[in-house]
């Protein structure tokens, strides 16, 4: 790298073109709106592209790609789910993120570390054996391992956690994994855009124009245009957007917080999760220790972070690791996290035809980047909601037809 | 740290809270699969803005309704007790 930097430094060649070039003004139509620049929005784009040749596309981003949930989540990829739905459809996004770094030429640091999930009681010991045996029944290895196994595994926790609720055994996970979060949003990115898509930061959605039941455009901050199809892809922001379309939807707006430490030599080569004591934990490749707990008591449309959130987390982290005592908190920081009642996200087709939905990402949306973003282009593309994701729309409420996600997808319980 | 007003000794840290949500009415209506009822049941007000909720200060051990301003975290009325009564349905 720095030879190429030294390279480019003498040379009275241009620089090499940027990853995103400025894309110069709105056009008046697109075939497809999405609102929302992460993760998700852009792996739709991306797949729109790819796999369903539809390129006129707009991706409007109010701030800045990847600057949302994309980019304040712990980068943790797994498909230990409870429900059959949850754990082929988390499957499917594990198996798409492994080819991702070939697939963009772009190193996502996918990691497969193995994923320990604690059970300190009794009750979280039966949750985990049915976690463990739904997913042995899709294939996925996932088992119920004891404390012997998991001291051999990890010697450096205390298992006992100085005397409160000692783990009695654990739900691991082979496959869990980690990778650097910004990256899946570029790559994403960039090949959607090498495919004609276009994407326009710094342009927020004002209003969308639904007519006899039907989308038919946006307005934005940089004025209105017309469109074949919207997908709202906003996480935290989804309420106001359903709003504008008349929707009334379960989702609740709660902050999530996480911190890292400063970096340390790797010793941790796990990614360890306790529901019990509220705290994931896991070392980036740099050597951080990245950490979160759950979300915030009530409901709030902010991203601010506070001291008594690291204070609890420290105090908790410290039962499990007595010798990160002496780590220094570098950052921390929170999102907006968008919960259904059922911890399962809400994706696909609406009664506004036209509009569809991918919302209720909650405490798990990282991990489904790629098969959202390729289910919601399939139902885009077709006009009909993709196999994956049908358990998951929004008329799953008025049918009491719920996917009980709770045991699985949070660590608040 | 994050604090909520409370009527009865001032702004206090938002842990001392235990968050009841949303003040709700029930639809007067026995069918349980009218989309009433199921919009009664899941659907919340999730944008941000003036929100009444129900909130419990666990060291007075009283609970209030709120309006609360949910974008900035600012307390803006306490519901006096006569109109939280009013709002309880009766069946």
């Amino acid at each position: 790298m720095p030879w190429r930097l030294l390279k480019a430094g003498l040379s009275k060649q241009p620089a090499p073109p940027r990853f995103f070039p400025q894309t110069e003004s709105l056009k008046p139509r697109y075939d497809v709106v999405i609102i929302g620049g992460g993760g998700h929005g852009l792996a739709c784009a991306y797949y729109l592209a790819k796999e369903h040749g539809i390129t006129n596309v707009a991706v409007l981003e109010r701030g800045y790609l990847g600057g949302g949930n994309t980019g304040r989540n712990t980068t943790i990829i797994r498909s230990n789910y409870l429900t059959p739905e949850g754990v082929k459809f988390y499957d499917a996004s594990l198996k798409l993120f492994e080819d991702l770094s070939q697939d963009f030429d772009l190193n996502i640091f996918y990691s497969t570390r193995g994923h320990y999930t604690l059970a300190h009681t009794d009750s979280a010991m039966r949750t985990m054996r049915w976690r463990a045996e739904v997913n042995k029944h899709y294939g996925i290895d996932s088992a119920l391992v004891d404390r012997e196994a998991i001291a051999r595994d990890v010697p450096y926790m205390d298992l006992d956690c100085a005397g409160n609720d000692a783990v009695m055994g654990a739900l691991y996970h082979a496959p869990g994994a980690v990778a650097r979060h910004d990256a899946v949003a570029w790559g994403y990115g960039r090949g959607a855009y090498q495919r004609g898509v276009e994407i326009h930061q710094q342009t927020e959605v004002t209003g969308v124009r639904v007519e006899g039941g039907r989308v038919r455009g946006v307005s934005t901050n940089r004025g209105d245009i017309e469109c074949g199809a919207v997908v709202s892809m906003v996480a935290g922001f989804t309420p106001r957007v359903t709003d504008m379309v008349g929707l009334r939807t379960p989702l609740e707006i709660y902050p999530l917080q996480a911190c890292v430490t400063e970096p340390v030599k790797p010793f941790m080569d796990t990614i360890i999760v306790s529901g019990s004591l509220h705290v994931y934990v896991s070392q980036s490749s740099r050597g951080e220790l990245v950490m979160g707990a759950s979300v915030d008591p009530a409901v709030l449309h902010s991203t601010r972070s506070t001291f008594d959130f690291v204070e609890g987390l420290a105090d908790r982290l410290l039962d499990l690791f007595p010798f990160t005592s002496r780590l220094r908190v570098m950052r921390q920081w929170a999102g907006m996290s968008d919960l259904t009642p059922d911890f399962a996200p809400i994706m696909g087709s609406t009664p506004v035809e036209g509009f569809y939905l991918d919302a209720g990402w909650g405490t798990w949306g990282f991990k489904a980047t790629p098969i959202s973003g390729k289910t919601m282009a399939s139902t885009v593309a077709n006009g009909q909601d993709h196999d994956l994701i049908l358990p998951f729309n929004l008329s799953r409420f008025h049918d009491y037809r719920l996917v009980g996600e709770k045991a699985a997808a949070s660590v608040g319980h | 740290m994050k604090l909520i007003e409370c009527p009865v000794i001032g702004a206090r840290p938002l842990s001392e809270f235990v968050y009841g949500g949303e003040v709700r009415r029930p639809p007067l209506d026995a069918d349980g699969n009218s989309s009433a009822w199921t919009d009664h049941v899941f659907n919340r007000s999730g944008a941000p803005g003036v929100l009444r909720e129900w909130w419990y200060h666990r060291p007075s051990g009283r609970w209030f309704v709120l309006e609360r301003d949910t974008l900035r975290n600012a307390v803006q009325r306490v519901v006096p007790i006569g109109e939280v009564v009013h709002a309880v349905p009766t069946l």
